[in-house]
């Protein structure tokens, strides 16, 4: 973590907005996030938070349009990759940061076979022959536990179940050592002991590389089990960030807070009883103006309807963007001071 | 998937008959009389023993039969021997032409080269040129080059090729006298002075059907390709670092291309078909000239025949698109 390293990745004020018939969409708002080396980043919220889009806003996956990148930066080994040539976010894509997509079940080709699509980036990349590609992809497979990989290599991607298809995701996004790996609830199709096993050879990865991860998940389990940091998005914002045992022992956001009440027994003692969130979701039609959480939020008072709240310090390396001060029970002291990221 | 080809062959074989049956019947029920061109000074004895020469007197059921086993039996006999110079197929009655009194297959074979040469050609060079417009109009789509090819797309499909045809004869053949008008089906090509005039002459006839053609399959084409640009796997192809050709020409275009083909598979059997009326406006001797020619005479075992020839090919190049499908997508499996 920190420790006065130089991140890996640094997001700072992304803004993405998508143009649609019914109106603009303004899925990611003023995101900042830092990401170092080794570290494992836990992004929850629920879903329609703005964290795929986030991620995938990142290296520039997103079609454009009708999405729109409207601001910020995004620092890779000291290249903005929002700004930088076609060819060098080529050259991020797979070696640099790799991404496990959401959705294993369209996220192959159906027209290539596994091993097929395995080789592409390992001949592109890494400078292999077909035959080194061949060796390393059923390697790979080895690795993210499919059996009879030498056989499967030849399968196609419908010959897969979905959490076989899963594991050939996150084996691609392997493929090239990354040195940043984003993973989209890379897990959610897979049973619980294939589940552990992954997060296994997660860590592990993490260790010999020095892989930083990001790994999103509705599952806060995952998260307490192995996240250094937890990220917590509502509304297409960061509402809470730090050290995943903070966040848990003391929640700063109200949002946080309620969602850490739907989760039986994260923290070790039993919930009386489960939760729910009352209310709907944030609509994204217009960035926000006040806080995007305060028609379900238990402690809004007549500042959160008319200020969006900017990131307030709650402990070290942990801030929400809240007017409430939890640790006190009380509104923050006038006067607030906005943090930089709140201007964007 | 040899059995699933066949288990189709064989049910083909019931489908064709009976498209026989009906096409047979339908033209027994059509007005219009083979004798109908015959001089009227000739006397009506004189016509009764044509009638009965051309087998016109007995029951149709006895004619169809009769026809079905000259195609069936008698033409592959005559096939064979002349391929091989054998005899077997001495004194059976192959199927006739009431207008020409020749074997109705010896002039089919003899229309054949025009109409493949000029039709198919047109078939090539309109896929040709429609693929590139498909892939790049989708991938640049409502780019100024996405208006243009829409726009010359509309035009080949709605404005009929007599239209198109008859415009370029009064530009090209008319005014600037670039080209023939009239496509002379005499011309040998024996050395470059002919093949050139056999080029020029192919040009008009070949452009309006390529048009016709290009206009469909581009947006077939296009259509395929936004479908599967907006596909995830595309995301996935681009997130491994893959240049942009290779993710459209590689990963988009070998998925876009399945239902394509299919098209273009099931568009077939139409060269052979020949285009009737470009044929016509040309007046390119093809099949589809022949076909119109021998409906106007009556002509019914030409216009049966031929007629029988399509269908057989309309079925048989289903089975082609079906098969192709089979192996370009490894979804399906035929088994
Ligand atoms: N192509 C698009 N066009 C318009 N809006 C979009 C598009 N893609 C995403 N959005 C909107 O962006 C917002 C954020 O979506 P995103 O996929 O990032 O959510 P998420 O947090 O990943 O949710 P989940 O947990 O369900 O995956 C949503 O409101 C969604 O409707
Ligand atoms: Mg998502």
């Amino acid at each position: 973590m920190p420790n006065g390293a130089e991140p890996a990745l640094r997001v700072d004020g992304l803004k993405t907005v998508f143009r649609t018939r019914g109106g603009a969409v303004h899925a990611v708002n003023s995101v900042s996030f830092d990401l170092y080396p080794g570290e494992l980043l836990g992004v929850v919220g629920e879903s329609g938070s703005g964290k795929s889009v986030t991620m995938m806003s990142l290296i520039g996956l997103l079609p454009q349009p009708p999405a729109e990148i409207r601001a910020g930066e995004v620092m890779f080994e000291g290249v903005n990759l929002r700004t930088c040539s076609p060819e060098h976010l080529r050259k991020v894509r797979g070696p640099g940061i790799g991404f496990i997509f959401q959705d294993p079940m369209t996220s192959l080709n159906p027209v290539f076979t596994v091993g097929y699509q395995l080789r592409e980036p390992l001949i592109k990349h890494m400078g292999l022959n077909k035959k080194q590609a061949h060796a390393r992809a059923k390697e790979l497979l080895e690795l993210v536990g499919i059996p009879d990989a030498e056989r499967r290599l030849k399968d196609y991607p419908h010959q897969f179940s979905g959490g076989m298809r899963q594991r050939v995701m996150i084996a691609i996004a392997l493929t090239c050592d990354p040195k940043v790996l984003i993973a989209d609830e890379p897990t959610t199709a897979l049973d619980v002991t294939i589940q552990a096993q992954i997060l296994e050879l997660v860590k592990d990865l993490r260790q010999k590389l020095g892989m930083a991860i990001v790994w999103i998940t509705h599952d806060l389990g995952v998260i307490a089990g192995i996240a250094d940091r937890i990220m917590v998005m509502y509304g297409g914002q960061i509402v809470e960030q730090g050290p995943v045992k903070e966040v848990f022992r003391a929640p700063a956001h109200p949002y946080t807070q309620a969602l850490l009440r739907t989760v039986p027994s994260v923290r070790g003692d039993r919930a009386p009883k489960l939760s729910v969130i009352e209310g709907q979701p944030p609509i994204l039609t217009a960035a926000p103006a006040a806080c995007s959480f305060r028609d379900r939020c238990p402690k809004a008072f007549d500042l959160c309807h008319s200020q969006n709240p900017p990131r307030f310090e709650a402990g070290p390396g942990h801030d929400a963007a809240c007017f409430w001060n939890s640790a006190a029970d009380s509104p923050r002291a006038a006067p607030l001071i906005l943090t930089e990221h709140d201007h964007a | 998937m040899f059995t699933y080809t066949l288990r189709r062959l064989l049910i083909a074989i019931p489908t064709l008959l009976i498209i026989s049956l009906i096409i047979f019947l339908l033209l027994e029920a059509a007005p219009g009389d083979p004798l109908g061109d015959v001089p009227l000074t000739v006397p009506p004895e004189v016509k009764a023993k044509m009638r009965e020469a051309l087998g016109l007197n007995s029951a149709w059921w006895v004619r169809y039969l009769l026809w079905l086993k000259q195609f069936f039996w008698v033409e592959p006999v005559h096939l064979w021997d002349y391929t091989f110079g054998t005899h077997f197929g001495d004194g059976m009655q192959r199927v006739i032409s009431f207008q020409s009194r020749q074997p109705v297959m010896a002039i089919i074979a003899e229309r054949m080269p025009q109409t493949l040469m000029v039709v198919g050609l047109a078939y090539i060079v309109g896929v040709l040129i429609a693929l590139p417009i498909g892939i790049i109009s989708a991938y640049k789509q409502y780019s100024w080059f996405d208006n243009i090819g829409t726009f010359i797309a509309m035009l080949g499909f709605s404005v009929p090729t007599f239209f198109t045809g008859v415009v370029l004869i009064i530009v090209f053949a008319v005014k600037l006298q670039w080209f023939p008008s009239v496509y002379d089906t005499m011309l040998e090509v024996t050395d470059w002075s002919s093949f050139w005039q056999q080029i020029r002459q192919m040009v008009m006839p070949v452009t309006v059907l390529a048009l016709y053609n290009a206009a469909q399959i581009s947006r077939f084409m296009r259509a395929s390709m936004l479908d599967n640009l907006g596909q995830d796997y595309v995301r996935t192809a681009r997130a491994k670092g893959l240049t942009e050709n290779v993710v459209v020409l590689i990963h988009v275009l070998r998925n876009s291309m399945i239902p394509v083909i299919t098209v273009i598979a099931l568009g077939v059997p139409t060269i052979f078909g020949g285009a009737i009326i470009t044929e016509q406006v040309f007046k390119v001797n093809g099949l589809g000239q022949q076909l119109i020619l021998s409906i106007y005479a009556n002509d019914l075992p030409m216009v049966m025949t031929l007629t029988f020839i399509f269908a057989i090919l309309i079925v048989l190049f289903n089975l082609v698109a079906d098969l192709l499908y089979g192996i370009l997508d490894p979804r399906i499996r035929y088994d």
